[in-house]
């Protein structure tokens, strides 16, 4: 177990590392001076010296990748361009409303999901299955950024039920988490349904069957623990989709996150911020897919024994 | 099978609808000052935007958008997702190792984040839509590619080959790549689906096309603000984009049913 988990540590390392550089060399893909891009054509010479050394951009390359991963590691983002402010200060706001919203989406998917993908897997082939899949396929082709505007119209706008957007409360959390959430659900029951349908084919099934247990007894007391495990794997790499999305359902619905940071930044050219922002979504989801992936073997011995074998 | 014929010819309408658009005399950035903001009507089957624009023109014109953005980047990416990814199985080694090393790093920026960063950094443009989306790409078929690759490169045909003294490149494009092209084709068709998904996502988030060029992304972003009194501004694009979306994965779903020969035994067995 333990060469296992150091195994993933060092390989969670370099991919860290990895992630890190590649945002570090996001702003030196800027066509041109990227100096040039925030300020405009007509700035001052001496206003371009004074950003290029609060960038650190007249260093070379190489001791500039230093001179980050020295402040990265001192947790250090840098100060945003345009409110002058700390970058972590800024990030530090933002991060509760966008894990609330992570966390209420992620229940919502579950609840959409489980029975979705359950009834699926017992009815297999039959109308409901149909139904369900159908259902699925469309959450999947439906995207946030239309599911959001067409749910404001009907809730918002029509019925005059929930806020049209903003975060005050729990109210206004609704239709972005219902948003954010399907899309996830129509993934999630689709595992959940091929997952199950896998496991109800094993013999401790029939064994439990033929001792004269109820069918839904076995569903849910052998069926589904059995196929927990990889679900919950696949949760955890589902929870890209739910961070990426993220970005885009905070937009429609001014969810005031990291997302929304993310893309007020973009528009404001907003280097340093927007570095920040997508450096701490994507390491938030290489974490929770090392942990998930710890658990897993944790809780399947398969898994780390295979591994060290 | 009348699903699958229903998703094929919503394919075949939306890309001739984009090619034929483009030499029809379409009134796409046409301003009728008296029809703003009109719905459909039985005059005008899709209505026109809050500067009056023909909603049925822009379409159209949208529709052209995607379907070249999303056929550029899915040739863009399995072609060099493919080559990577099979050169690396089969020369293994440092170079495997190195290969691997970037896919998971790439990997690790979740869903459509990555695009949007490299989109926003790059400034705004259908053409950096495409090298964003196309960088985010590759990685997956190179990751599909390499996997599969693993699997066939010790059968005797490419034993054969190698003893024959054929040289490597032939044997990747000769035995390899033909070989695991069926699972590529599959990913393919669903890569379609996920880019026009994403170049509307760009392009809503005001990162892909610039106005007045008309994409269902930026269609749909405008509309949201007239949604109280236009609601078919954001209808209208949502529902193209959402038809060709579902067609394009059903076709993919069937696609792979059809390929998949593993399920095709068992089928047969029963």
């Amino acid at each position: 177990m333990l060469r296992f988990i150091l195994a993933r540590l060092f390989s969670t390392i370099i991919v860290v590392f990895g992630v890190a550089c590649l945002v570090f060399l996001l702003i030196h893909l800027v066509p041109g001076d990227p100096v040039d891009m925030m300020l405009g054509e007509n700035a001052q010479m001496a206003d371009r010296q004074a950003l290029r050394e609060a960038l650190g951009l007249n260093q070379p390359v190489g001791i500039q990748l230093l001179n980050y991963f020295v402040h990265l590691l001192q947790g250090d983002l840098g100060t945003s361009l345009h409110s002058r402010e700390p970058v972590v200060q800024i990030l530090a706001e933002r991060i509760p409303a966008t894990v609330e919203l992570a966390i209420a989406s992620l229940l919502i998917s579950c609840l959409i999901a489980f029975p979705l993908g359950i009834i699926a897997a017992l009815n297999k082939g039959r109308a409901w299955d149909k139904t369900a899949m159908g259902v699925s396929m469309l959450g999947v082709s439906v995207p946030n950024f239309l599911l959001g505007p067409v749910l404001i119209l009907v809730f918002s706008i029509y019925l005059g039920w929930l806020p049209v957007s903003g975060r005050d409360g729990l109210v206004s959390m609704i239709l972005p988490a219902v948003t954010l959430g399907t899309a996830l659900a129509a993934v999630l029951s689709r595992m959940i349904r091929s997952t199950l349908l896998e496991v109800l084919h094993e013999d401790f099934i029939r064994t439990a069957r033929a001792k004269g247990d109820s069918y839904y007894q076995v569903v849910i007391r052998h069926a589904l623990p059995n196929a927990m495990l990889p679900i919950i794997t696949l949760l955890g790499l589902q929870l890209g989709v739910l961070l990426g999305g993220a970005v885009i359902t905070e937009t429609v619905f001014s969810w005031p996150g990291i997302g929304k940071l993310t893309i007020d930044s973009i528009m404001k050219r907003d280097y340093p911020v927007i570095q920040a922002c997508v450096l701490l979504i994507s390491l938030t989801y290489v974490v929770v897919n090392m942990l998930t992936d710890l658990v897993y073997a944790w809780i399947d011995p398969r898994i780390r024994l295979g591994q060290s074998s | 099978m009348n699903r699958v014929n229903l998703s094929v010819g919503i394919m075949i309408i939306w890309v001739l609808g984009s090619l034929i658009g483009q030499w029809l005399p379409l009134d796409v950035n046409q301003i009728h000052l008296e029809a703003i903001l009109k719905t459909p009507g039985a005059d005008n089957w899709f209505g026109y935007d809050d500067l009056g624009r023909p909603v049925f023109d822009r379409l159209l014109s949208g529709s052209y958008t995607s379907c070249v953005v999303a056929l550029t980047v899915i040739a863009l990416s399995v072609s060099m997702g493919t080559v990577i990814g099979t050169l690396s199985a089969y020369l293994g080694g440092g170079f495997d190792h190195i290969i691997t090393r970037i896919i998971d790093i790439f990997l690790a920026f979740p869903g459509i984040l990555l695009a949007i960063a490299l989109a926003g950094i790059m400034g705004p443009g259908i053409d950096n839509v495409v090298i964003a989306l196309s960088v985010v790409g590759w990685v997956g078929f190179a990751r599909l590619a390499r996997a599969q690759t693993l699997s066939v490169k010790h059968r005797e045909h490419v034993i054969a080959a190698e003893v024959m003294g054929t040289g490597r490149m032939k044997i990747i494009f000769r035995h390899l790549i033909p070989l695991i092209s069926t699972p590529v084709l599959v990913e393919a068709t669903f890569g379609v689906a996920s880019v026009v998904i994403a170049e509307a996502g760009l392009s809503f988030l005001g990162l892909g096309v610039q106005a007045p060029d008309a994409s269902w992304g930026s269609m749909i972003r405008d509309g949201t603000r007239y949604m109280l009194v236009a609601p078919h501004l954001v209808l209208i694009p949502g529902l193209a984009l959402m038809t060709v979306v579902l067609a394009v994965n059903l076709a993919g779903d069937r696609l792979r049913d059809k390929l998949d020969v593993k399920m095709q035994i068992n089928k047969s067995g029963v």
